[in-house]
């Protein structure tokens, strides 16, 4: 134990002899850390968020396809769908697009049928009258509005509707609801002009969450041109999106980890005359190759594992503390309407090891090699090159 | 012995605060009961992340082809677009190609 004390103590004092190439190495690979971790905090928060919240998203939603592209769904499939067996409820939903051309922003506007009740995350109340709507976060930020302010939107005949607003759904829901406005279902077919007997999709409660993809089926085949998607294809979806195997995080992540290999390989390969010779000199007052080994495994794993630290507190408080501002651009595209929103600081440590292998042992591999092959040679010849 | 003590005390500390922010989150109340509660009651099946089009709002309910939502070839006209993978092959398949013989 105090002979390994020892060596890290000889190791570190090598490092402080070369300390502004140190330094800028240790600020460079902290700095790749933080990217990539970064990059895996924040997506995985998202996934989580959306498999946590979506959970209880529709059993089934069913849509029609008309020239592969969906379409208004006739109301009178429910009554089809729920002569299914194991079918526990059937509702039609109502719901489409906005765009405003003054903001140049959409909104979604959904249509609520059943009876208002108190939410947890909404400020007010859900529609209970025609005219009346309940608005997400970003529209209420966006038009400067309160609750009993009225709404005002123009409807698909082009004439002005007024609609007052009753309930704000509150922030920490803006993930969901940001550019929500719920208004009775009634009231939106009116302003969408849309036929009573046509509906956007219908949504299908199953009584066995096991029976899904069966029901699924057998709606495919009882009603030739619809598309059934399932809870677990909504997950997937999002899973998917967010994998950090995927898109344009994987390239930023792949840029990162390739320049960071670039540096690891050019210091490891351009091992200086200075290092070699103190191998050299090790060798000839007696010291062993496992000795020598010992101290450049201490030197690796020093760098190495600081950086690592640093990095990934960086991460940490970048994505979870400050709102990701360096990578939010990358997700907010040409969003107008982009949620302000507090991920709960859930972490996958399963991806923390594979970077932390990706990201450490490279480097160790990097250090020890050419050290053990100046190691390995006769101390005389070191020296003398 | 001085450096190694402070390395190894500096080392130990950082790692014992990387730990408490990793395991932070999990002790939280993430809030999902409440925002679960939102999606039963409004039937919700996405995120509001990427406002800019029908396919990037609602990737899930979105055309199988949504990433070249105009035509197959299409050029992707949103950043968002790039971060939407292909939707998952699942109940949607259904080309089936028979070989000659078999037929």
């Amino acid at each position: 134990m105090t002979r390994q004390l020892k060596l890290l103590e000889h190791a570190l004092a090598g490092l402080l002899r070369r300390k502004y190439k140190n330094l800028s190495l240790l600020v460079v690979y902290a700095f790749t850390v933080a990217t990539l971790g970064s990059v895996l905090f924040l997506t995985h928060a998202l996934k989580a968020e959306a498999i946590g919240s979506l959970a209880e998203a529709p059993d089934l939603v069913v849509q029609r396809l008309v020239a592969g592209r969906h379409d208004l769904i006739p109301t009178d499939y429910v009554v089809s769908i729920r002569a299914l067996p194991g079918v526990k409820k059937v509702t039609p939903r109502v719901w489409g697009y906005y765009y405003d051309a003054l903001l140049r922003a959409n909104f979604t506007l959904m249509g609520f049928s059943d009876e208002p009740q108190d939410l947890e995350l909404l400020e007010g109340r859900l529609p209970g009258a025609p005219y009346e709507c309940a608005v997400g976060n970003g529209v209420i930020e966006v038009f400067g509005a309160e609750i009993g302010d009225m709404l005002v939107l123009l409807d698909s005949r082009e004439q002005n509707q007024l609609y007052e607003i009753t309930g704000r759904f509150k922030a920490a829901s803006s993930l969901l609801t940001n550019d929500l406005i719920v208004m009775q279902e009634n009231t939106l077919r009116d302003f969408f002009a849309m036929d009573r007997k046509l509906a956007t999709d219908i949504a299908v409660e199953v009584y066995n969450p096991r029976e899904i993809n069966t029901l699924a089926k057998k709606i495919r085949s009882h009603l030739p041109g619809t598309r059934p998607i399932t809870r677990s294809e909504i997950l997937h979806t999002y899973d998917t999106i967010f994998n950090w195997r995927s898109g344009m995080m994987l390239a930023v992540m792949v840029a990162a980890l390739i320049a960071f290999c670039i540096l690891a390989w050019d210091k490891a390969t351009g091992i200086s005359a200075d290092e070699k010779r103190e191998i050299g000199i090790l060798k000839a007052v007696g010291w062993e190759t496992a000795d020598v080994l010992a101290v450049k495994f201490w030197e690796g794993l020093a760098i190495s594992l600081s950086a690592f630290l640093i990095g990934l507190t960086a991460a940490w408080v970048h994505v979870f503390t400050l709102g990701a501002p360096a990578l939010t651009p990358i997700l907010k595209g040409w969003s107008v309407l982009f949620p302000t929103f507090a991920l709960v600081p859930v972490v996958d440590l399963y991806q923390l090891f594979v970077l932390a292998f990706l990201t450490i042992a490279p480097y160790l591999a990097c250090t020890l090699i050419p050290s053990w092959k100046a190691a390995v040679t006769d101390p005389e010849q070191v020296m003398r090159n | 012995m001085i450096r190694s003590t402070l390395f190894l005390t500096l080392t130990g500390s950082g790692l014992l605060l990387l730990i408490v922010l990793l395991t932070y989150g999990h002790s939280l109340d993430q809030g999902t009961n409440g925002k679960q509660q939102l999606v039963r009651t409004l039937g919700l099946t996405d995120l509001a992340l990427f406002s800019e089009a029908r396919y990037t709002r609602h990737p899930s309910q979105a055309d199988l082809f949504s990433a070249f939502q105009d035509f197959p070839a299409a050029f992707e006209h949103f950043p968002s677009g790039s971060l939407i993978a292909p939707a998952p092959v699942g109940l949607t398949r259904q080309i089936d190609i028979r070989k000659r013989k078999e037929r």
